[in-house]
């Protein structure tokens, strides 16, 4: 066991655990950051997925030490003031869900796609999403939510 | 059918097997601690209501209480049921009912769901029941509501209460524009009214808030992450839990050593029979105390994918077949029959795969045990935890929170019971979440099946002989709804080598599949359109309706495949929910299967969310591309070779086509739930599509299990 120092959704957060635990484990478990959900512990299913600097990030294969010095940002942390960010507003006026489990980290990878791609093509979206599963089979809503997120109106992504 | 019989049906169908116990709270006490108010009780279904003295398991079903509605002084309308949201949107649909009938803003309602302390007993949420079951006893109880709130306000205004009105949570007086808000005609009042018989309920053709496409109610908790999940779940003090798992079915512990896990640091190990687990204070101690027991196991032979058909075709050993349906003179209609085919169909097992694997905490207070728990049926695990603790159910409370899905996955309680059985052992409160892996090896399948059919039929295309038997898969939807004057319809139960169970659709997409591809079969031999094959033989008009409203947004016959596309189509029935699909695939030169473009045609009659709808048919489409191409369990020896999902291919956005939705609303009939059937139609209407393109018949889901075509070999897998 050791101290880390995080930087969580713009907080410094002092965690106590183990080097190699998984920062999902850390954020769930020892922050109460439950936004960011196990799906499979391997890499394969995205329902862990954060933003470390920005990059969409596999929470459950990310050993907490190398978590340190970076900014972590979680489901929890786009919401300003009860201010939602374009692609959670997305999300809520397309419906893009079903059950909800995959739902954070579906916004959180396609926030840090349009915040690398603002008007992405649905073949960009395809590529960047495909880590992500939702069982429930929304797909193609989520693909719309994006859509609308990238749309000019939206004025992209500013998280 | 009766509605009871088909309940029973469904019931035995989802292996519903523990005993459940009835429900005792007393209903003055409820209302005490809800401060009082108005309380509605009591709606009998009218089909249950003369089924008067039938049980299902010690429940009187009739008369049993099912949902409650309560009124409070502010005017908050709390509706409680056993039913749970697991993706369904039926939290949203059911309130939209009650809003509906009570006259009432819809954001007046909450729904208090899957509670054993707080709602009344119910079977569980499966079968596509909620809606035609749930929601006309919440649509009894609202409106037997809205008119002793009527009543109450006629009689402190010494009025007519026929010439009173009801809308937006008042009762107004339209003479002297008085009115009450219905908060303030229950405050101070301690009123438990029980509903009559067949109150008067608002035609769908006059719903202002049912039958409209309002968003999922509690949407902005899934986008902020403020939404607690089963797995989300944190108590005081909480310990996490991980329990051993055999190596392999039906394995016999020969020998194990736990000193290496006692020696993890705050990580205990609780060994009883052949139960043994660890605990410890976090999640990384005791993966690490779990992968520190050392166990030897013995794992008798057993059926592996390469033996199961065989195996399914054997039949029971302890259960006997009947025929689901039977007319005519099957041997001499076939034998005269001018075109004969004579063809099997195989569905391999498929694992539910919901996001959320299996996930419980339980905390002792006592003697009184909460856990909770992601379930479809709350009240199941319930009796379980009561059975394994020998505790009366009002000492165990199962909270069901909203949960990452299930897809008829969840009906049992194991994580439940395991993390109450950590909890008893620590004093602490217990969280266990399944690993993926786990969730893959010892949750249960949906069964696999090996379906016969033999069909004859004139060289008009009159059909006149029709023999189906389904080995193991099961009866739902067995029965063809074409005309066939000369039927044997059977289901065979069958041992089945691994645990199987119930799940999103269950048997009826073995049967479409085998059914709709045997009549794209017939089409062929007889040189006929395969749309207008069918709708010769077809007089149900909802089924015909679906199957034309298909093939019009399709262009079904007015256009053609391009160079090495096809066009399939395939339709059916079940649960009173009518669907048709027609689709387009590609083939490519290396035989891989591109599913282009899929329009599904759907009726349930009456639509309460039409927005809720089309995402729950459109979502169907696409669980329904997993089992069609490439979901299978992969198992040899009593283990599953393929328990992750890097083994386990299923749905990605890579793989969805365009889909296109079309909802028929018939406002003139019952709605029936929607939340299964539109899986059944995709794959046999894929396999009609890919011998379009190619002439190659694919009778086993899956049917590209590689990506690509098998060719007329049996499918071979991936390890």
């Amino acid at each position: 066991m050791a101290d880390f120092l995080l930087q969580v959704n713009g907080e410094e957060l002092h965690v106590r655990g183990f080097a190699e635990e998984s920062l999902l484990f850390a954020l769930r478990n020892r922050l109460n950051l439950t936004g960011a959900k196990y799906g499979c512990g391997e890499g394969q299913c995205g329902a862990c997925t954060v933003l470390l600097n920005g990059k969409a990030t596999h929470s459950c294969l990310t050993p907490l030490s190398s978590a340190v010095g970076v900014q972590i940002t979680t489901i929890e942390g786009l919401e300003r003031h009860e201010v939602l960010t374009p692609v959670q507003e997305a999300f809520l006026e397309e419906g893009a869900y079903q059950c909800g489990y995959c739902t954070p980290g579906m916004i959180l990878s396609a926030t840090a796609l349009l915040r690398e791609v603002p008007h992405p093509t649905d073949e960009q979206i395809v590529e960047h999403m495909n880590g992500n599963v939702c069982r429930c089979g929304t797909y193609p809503r989520i693909m719309a939510a994006i859509r609308r997120a990238s749309a000019p109106a939206g004025k992209g992504a500013s998280q | 059918m009766s509605a009871l019989d088909e309940l029973m049906s469904e019931a035995r169908q989802q292996e519903i097997d523990p005993p459940a116990r009835g429900f005792h709270l007393d209903r003055r006490e409820f209302l005490k601690t809800l401060g009082g108010g108005l309380l509605v009780c009591v709606a009998p279904v009218r089909e249950f209501a003369q089924e008067s003295g039938r049980q299902w398991q010690g429940h009187e079903l009739p008369t049993e209480l099912n949902a409650w509605i309560h009124i409070g002084a502010d005017g908050e309308v709390k509706v409680f049921t056993g039913k749970v949201e697991v993706g369904q949107n039926i939290r949203t649909s059911l309130a939209q009912l009650v809003a509906e009938e009570l006259r009432t803003p819809f954001d007046s309602i909450a729904m208090v769901m899957g509670d054993t302390d707080l709602t009344p007993w119910d079977m569980g949420t499966f079968g596509s029941r909620t809606t035609p079951t749930m929601g006309p006893q919440l649509r009894n109880m609202a409106s037997a509501a809205r008119d002793v709130l009527v009543k109450t306000a006629a009689a402190r205004w010494n009025a007519d209460a026929s010439t009173l009105t009801a809308a937006d949570g008042k009762v107004t007086n339209p003479h002297t524009r008085e009115s009450l808000t219905y908060g303030e005609l229950t405050r101070g009042e301690e009123l438990v009214e029980n509903v009559p018989s067949d109150p008067p309920l608002t035609p769908a053709t006059d719903w202002k808030i049912a039958g409209t496409p309002l968003r999922k109610v509690n949407g902005r908790d899934f986008v902020t992450g403020k939404h607690r999940f089963p797995s989300d779940i944190v108590r005081p003090g909480m310990l996490f839990g991980k329990v051993l798992r055999p190596q392999g079915y039906h394995a016999s512990l020969v020998s194990v050593d736990t000193s290496g896990a006692e020696r993890v640091p705050t990580a205990k190990v609780v060994h009883d029979g052949d139960f043994i687990g660890v605990t410890a204070e976090d999640m990384h101690s005791a993966e690490q105390a779990l992968a520190a027991i050392h166990a030897n196991w013995t794992v008798p032979p057993q059926i592996s994918n390469s033996e199961l058909f065989a195996a399914l075709k054997k039949g029971s050993s302890s259960e006997d077949s009947r025929p689901e349906f039977a007319s005519g003179s099957v041997p001499q209609a076939y034998a005269a029959a001018e075109v004969k085919l004579d063809q099997h169909y195989t569905v391999q097992y498929i694992a539910h795969t919901p996001l959320e694997p299996r996930a419980a905490v339980a905390d002792w207070n006592g003697d009184k045990l909460t856990v909770w728990t992601g379930t479809q049926r709350p009240f199941a695990v319930r009796d379980e935890l009561c059975e394994a603790f020998h505790l009366p159910a009002k000492k165990v409370r199962v909270i069901q929170p909203d949960m990452g899905s299930g897809y008829g996955g969840k009906h049992t309680g194991e994580a439940a019971v395991e993390a109450a059985r950590l909890a008893k052992a620590s004093g602490k409160p217990v969280k266990v979440i399944w690993t993926r892996e786990e969730e893959f090896t010892w949750a249960y399948f949906r069964p696999a099946g090996f379906i016969e059919v033999r069909s004859g039929t004139r060289r008009d295309g009159t059909l006149v002989s029709w023999e189906f038997h389904n080995f193991n898969s099961g009866p739902a939807a067995i029965q063809t709804l074409y005309n066939v004057p000369n039927q044997l319809v059977q289901f065979h139960p069958a041992d089945s080598p691994l645990r199987q169970g119930s799940y999103r659709s269950l048997a009826a997409t073995a049967n479409h599949f085998a059914r709709e591809v045997h009549m794209g079969e017939i089409a062929f031999a007889l040189g006929l359109d395969s749309l207008q094959f069918r709708l010769k033989n077809l007089t149900d008009p909802r089924l015909r309706a679906v199957f034309q409203a298909a093939a019009d947004k399709f262009r079904w016959g007015r256009s053609r495949p391009e160079e090495g596309h096809g066009f399939g189509v395939a339709g059916g029935f079940d649960k009173g929910d009518y669907v048709a699909a027609c689709v387009e695939v590609e083939v490519t030169p290396e035989r891989k299967i591109k599913l282009v473009r899929v329009v599904e045609a759907w009726e349930c009659g009456a639509i309460v969310n039409p927005d809720g709808l089309r995402n729950q048919v459109m979502g169907a489409c696409v669980q329904a591309i997993g089992g069609a191409m490439f979901e299978a369990i992969q198992f040899k020896d009593g283990r599953i070779l393929n328990p992750h999902l890097a083994g386990y291919r299923v749905p990605r956005f890579s793989d969805v086509p365009e889909i296109e939705v079309i909802l028929i609303d018939r406002k003139d009939l019952p709605s029936s739930g929607a939340g299964e059937t539109g899986l059944v139609a995709l794959a046999p209407a894929i396999s009609n599509a890919v011998f379009a393109a190619t002439g190659v018949r694919l009778r086993s889901m899956p049917m590209a299990p590689l990506n690509a075509i098998p060719g007329d070999e049996p499918p071979r897998f991936q390890s």
